[in-house]
């Protein structure tokens, strides 16, 4: 038994290749409100250009370069841009109901990429070497203290949060972003509900 | 397309839709987007408070602070879980303190960190420092105590002219020498090092200079950028920018009771704890009956899918409407 032909074949029935990609959507799926998953991921490609190039010359450039005070800038504002589309995705996809129809995986997976993204903007805040990040610590660690977690994951310790930073948590959250857009590729969008049709036909 | 997702759709129209084009358009937008907001608001950056900066500006509240780390009463002294066995800081849910079960990991002695380990080092260069502290550590606790106290009583009453402290005379012992040691380490950026320093040439953990610092000189300044807890302060950053608004929730619990009454010796602990089930509730979401169901309700969608309901409307009946509207797969 082939486990590579077992694992193509789970694939191609799975998500087959035309799915990835489709070229056409229901008609309803042309509104601004299915744009904001999208300007989600853009705002995350953004993070991760911005992230590179601020990683590869270290955490204290920004604060003496005017070019890395306005890299750190736009790091900064695709964070902002980030959560801005992310939280309204959310309320989007929750006024939907968008987890009907075995849709529940793509919610969880959509869930756990906010409380990741989340966790990754705190250790962002606490890696920038200025005041913010000094407060932030030393205030943050009392909660995390206060349920054990402080003892492992050190808010004050700088180089366990860069690490974390600009490594663990953004693995954590582009995976999570790609399970969560191959499950929304598996599956399509959610149909409209039906009993509103119902009530429109009605009045 | 898949049978099983044309079977969803039925009597659903569709039409070509370009993700590849929207995805571009998009990161395009974001990007102007992102490139005018850091063009015309840049970005917060505080400079750090330095240990340094505390000694030059203010040397009694440097002082006031070493000595607290001395004689135990600075709150790091006396904290608990995770670093050190006190129980000023440590909270419970319920009966249970996860805090001091998992117990002590980032040991911190005040007096020994923060004080005589500093003063160690320097005494090595100094013979007159070395004696005072050969004369502090071997006296008796009680002995120790009377000139901290003696110390404490005459910094209440010293007159500061930054970077200079007049402090008046007492009966403090070695004390009072040490004191100005430390100072004198403090205002030349020496404390600073000593306090990173964990054994090894290359240093990135702060947890030391930043217990050292934070009830005095950084929640001062934290104030003065109106920083604290009771003002939103865990969401908030220097300056007039949003911070990390996507804590409103979690921040808002320290703004209400029983957070601030009742429950206020263990707020993190519970705050930590109601947002904990608040996210589990959103997780689990889907499978939550009555919530589950709470946007059908809500009819929010109406307006989401307006045009589709339309569409569907003026759509000449080829078969039964409750045909048309009933979903290939159930709720």
């Amino acid at each position: 038994m082939s486990l590579t032909r077992s694992v193509q074949q789970k694939l191609s029935a799975t998500l087959p290749y035309e799915e990835l990609l489709p070229y056409e959507q229901p008609a309803y799926v042309h509104s601004y409100v299915y744009l904001f998953g999208i300007a989600t991921l853009a705002s995350f490609i953004l993070l991760i250009v911005s992230g590179i190039v601020l990683a590869a010359f270290g955490p204290q450039w920004w604060h003496f370069s005017t070019v890395g005070h306005f890299l750190n800038s736009t790091h900064y504002w695709s964070v902002q841009a980030f959560f801005f589309f992310m939280v309204v995705h959310l309320w989007a996809t929750f006024f939907q109901g968008a987890w009907r129809d075995g849709r529940g995986l793509t919610w969880v997976v959509g869930v756990m990429t906010f409380l990741a993204s989340i966790l990754t903007a705190f250790t962002g805040y606490i890696s920038q070497q200025n005041f913010d990040a000094q407060w932030i610590a030393v205030q943050g660690k009392d909660a995390l203290n206060a349920v054990g977690v402080g003892a492992f994951f050190n808010v004050l310790n700088f180089g366990q949060m860069y690490g974390y930073h600009i490594f663990i948590l953004p693995l954590v959250v582009g995976a999570l972003i790609s399970a969560h857009l191959l499950l929304v590729r598996m599956r399509g969008v959610v149909r409209p509900y039906d009993d509103a049709m119902a009530d429109e036909v009605r009045s | 397309m898949m049978a099983r997702k044309k079977l969803y759709y039925r009597n659903v129209r569709m039409a070509p839709y370009d993700l590849v084009k929207e995805f571009l358009v998009a990161t395009a937008v974001v990007l102007v987007l992102v490139l005018i907001f850091s063009l015309v608001l840049s970005s917060p950056d505080e400079p750090p408070v330095t240990i340094q900066g505390v000694a030059q500006a203010s040397p009694q509240t440097f002082v006031q602070t070493t000595l607290d780390s001395l004689d135990g009463n600075s709150p790091v002294a006396g904290y608990g879980p995770p670093y050190n066995h006190g129980t000023g800081s440590v909270q419970t849910i319920g009966p249970v303190s996860l805090q001091k079960l998992i117990g002590v990991h980032i040991p911190v002695d005040t007096a020994q960190s923060f004080v005589l380990g500093p003063l160690t080092q320097a005494a090595a260069m100094n013979p007159a420092l070395k004696a005072q502290l050969t004369q502090f550590n071997a006296a008796s606790a009680p002995k120790q105590a009377a000139w901290e106290d003696a110390y404490g009583k005459a910094l209440a009453k010293a007159k500061e002219t930054p970077p200079t402290i007049a402090i008046p005379a007492c009966v403090c012992g070695p004390v009072a020498p040490m004191m100005a040691a430390l100072l004198q380490m403090g205002q030349s950026g020496a404390m600073d090092g000593l306090l990173l320093t964990s054994g090894h040439f290359y240093q990135t953990d702060y947890t030391r200079p930043l217990l050292f610092m934070q009830n005095n000189a950084v929640a001062a300044k934290a104030a003065n950028f109106n920083l604290l807890g009771s003002t939103w302060g865990v969401m908030n950053e220097t300056g007039n920018y949003p911070g990390q608004a996507w804590l409103w929730l979690y921040t808002m619990l320290y703004q209400i009771p029983p957070y601030t009454t009742a429950w206020a010796a263990n707020t993190d602990a519970l705050a930590i704890l109601t947002v904990t089930i608040l996210t589990l509730i959103l997780m689990f979401l889907p499978w939550i009956p009555g919530l589950n169901r709470l946007p059908r309700y809500l009819k929010v969608y109406r307006l989401i899918w307006k045009d589709y309901y339309r569409e569907q409307r003026d759509a000449p009946p080829t078969q039964p409407k409750s045909e048309q509207a009933k979903p290939p797969v159930e709720a």
